[in-house]
């Protein structure tokens, strides 16, 4: 897949802000940051109450997709543009969810909130609204997505590719440096993890490397491209990121994102884990 | 923060601080005054990403991190700036960067 299909950069999204048939959408962890200025012409999802089910720990169902997106004024033959704070964290999830239920057209601004502040591209407060659509989602592609029983047999087989940051991957820290340390029960990572941490992936505006630096680095960290993959991280959407770079980018056939990640991975009764650099030290 | 999330918490505001974090917090400033939105990052002492988040309004950050050397680097409209802080056990390390 070329890059030019799954990214669009950010002079590009200025140019086609109203552009029929573009929808541009921001996806945040901080689920404020869109109220407080947004693109021009997007519209918002908030990935804790849309596009998580509000009882169970999975996503919404396909009615519940289709629901969301007919509300959202979203078509079926629409280009979705996502973008979003924290590097695109939750907008390439939203990506990966967008794909997971079979939408067609849909991209990542590259460098999302940060690259278009950065270069001072406007931003307004306007409501967004958009007439509703009959949208249609395919059943769930879980060629693209893994649970925690594949991910156990994938131990020394598959590519683990644990994108947390070094300290959560040793076992050090439960949860990123910018955050009060809870979650998992255990701390540490899936034996057999290599760790490629996500910002590995991006440069500092918070755009993608190019494809032969992302080659390079995963390849020095020890990825096997003849190999299965399963990328995870603590909750599903750094994994996003670098499910992305391994998959959109760099057009490695069958890799899937564990979305249940660290949290459930580490809470597991009896399941197998390894702390440390993953080194041998 | 709870299970749900990955974001950082609301920055600059006192929050109690366990007897064994070891927590960075600080400032950005341009010209003695505070910077908000800027892109600040937390670098370890190889220069390694390790978190990132939006300074406040009134230019505050925090991170919640390991002992050792740290960098914090800022990124804004404005400018860049970077600042480096040795955090040697549990505790608040205030840091303070400059962007131009």
């Amino acid at each position: 897949m070329s890059r030019e299909e799954v990214l669009v950069s950010a002079a590009w999204s200025e140019e086609n802000l109203d552009t029929p048939g573009v929808v541009f959408v921001e996806v945040d962890e901080d689920t404020t940051a869109y109220d407080g200025g947004h693109v021009p012409g997007a519209v918002k999802i908030d990935w804790k109450t849309e596009l998580q089910d509000p009882v169970r720990r999975d996503f919404v169902d396909r009615a519940g997709f289709e629901a969301l997106l007919s509300a959202k004024g979203i078509a079926n033959s629409d280009t979705v543009v996502l973008y979003g704070g924290n590097n695109n964290w939750f907008a390439a999830y939203a990506y990966w969810y967008f794909k997971l239920y079979g939408h067609d057209s849909v991209k990542l601004l590259d460098g999302g909130r940060k690259k278009w502040e950065l270069d001072g591209r406007p931003l307004d407060k306007d409501v967004v609204r958009r007439e509703p659509t009959t949208y249609t989602a395919q059943d769930q592609d879980l060629t693209i997505r893994a649970f925690r029983d594949e991910v156990v047999e994938a131990i020394g087989d598959k590519n683990l590719v644990d994108v947390r940051s070094p300290d959560e991957f040793s076992g050090k820290l439960l949860a990123p440096a910018h955050l009060p340390q809870e979650q998992a029960q255990r701390g540490g990572h899936i034996p057999s993890a290599i760790n490629v941490p996500w910002s590995k992936a991006a440069n500092e505006d918070g755009t993608f490397k190019s494809n032969d630096e992302l080659d390079r680095i995963y390849g020095e960290a020890g990825f096997d491209g003849s190999r299965k993959t399963i990328a995870y991280c603590r909750i599903g959407e750094r994994s996003s990121h670098t499910w992305f770079a391994l998959h959109e980018l760099l057009g490695h056939g069958d890799v899937k994102n564990y979305d249940g990640s660290w949290t459930e991975y580490g809470s597991l009764i009896g399941v197998p884990i390894e702390l440390g650099d993953g080194k041998g030290n | 923060m709870s299970l749900d999330g990955c974001g950082a918490p609301q920055q600059g505001v006192d929050i109690a601080v366990g007897a064994n974090e070891v927590v960075l917090s600080g400032k950005v400033k341009s010209a003695g005054g505070p910077v908000g939105g800027a892109f600040v990052r937390l670098l370890d002492s190889t220069g390694e990403f390790t978190a990132e988040v939006v300074s406040s309004p009134e230019g505050d950050f925090r991170f919640f991190a390991a002992p050792g050397t740290w960098t914090v680097r800022a990124l804004h409209r404005s400018g860049n700036g970077q600042s480096s802080v040795s955090a040697d056990g549990p505790g608040v390390h205030p840091v303070e960067v400059a962007v131009a």
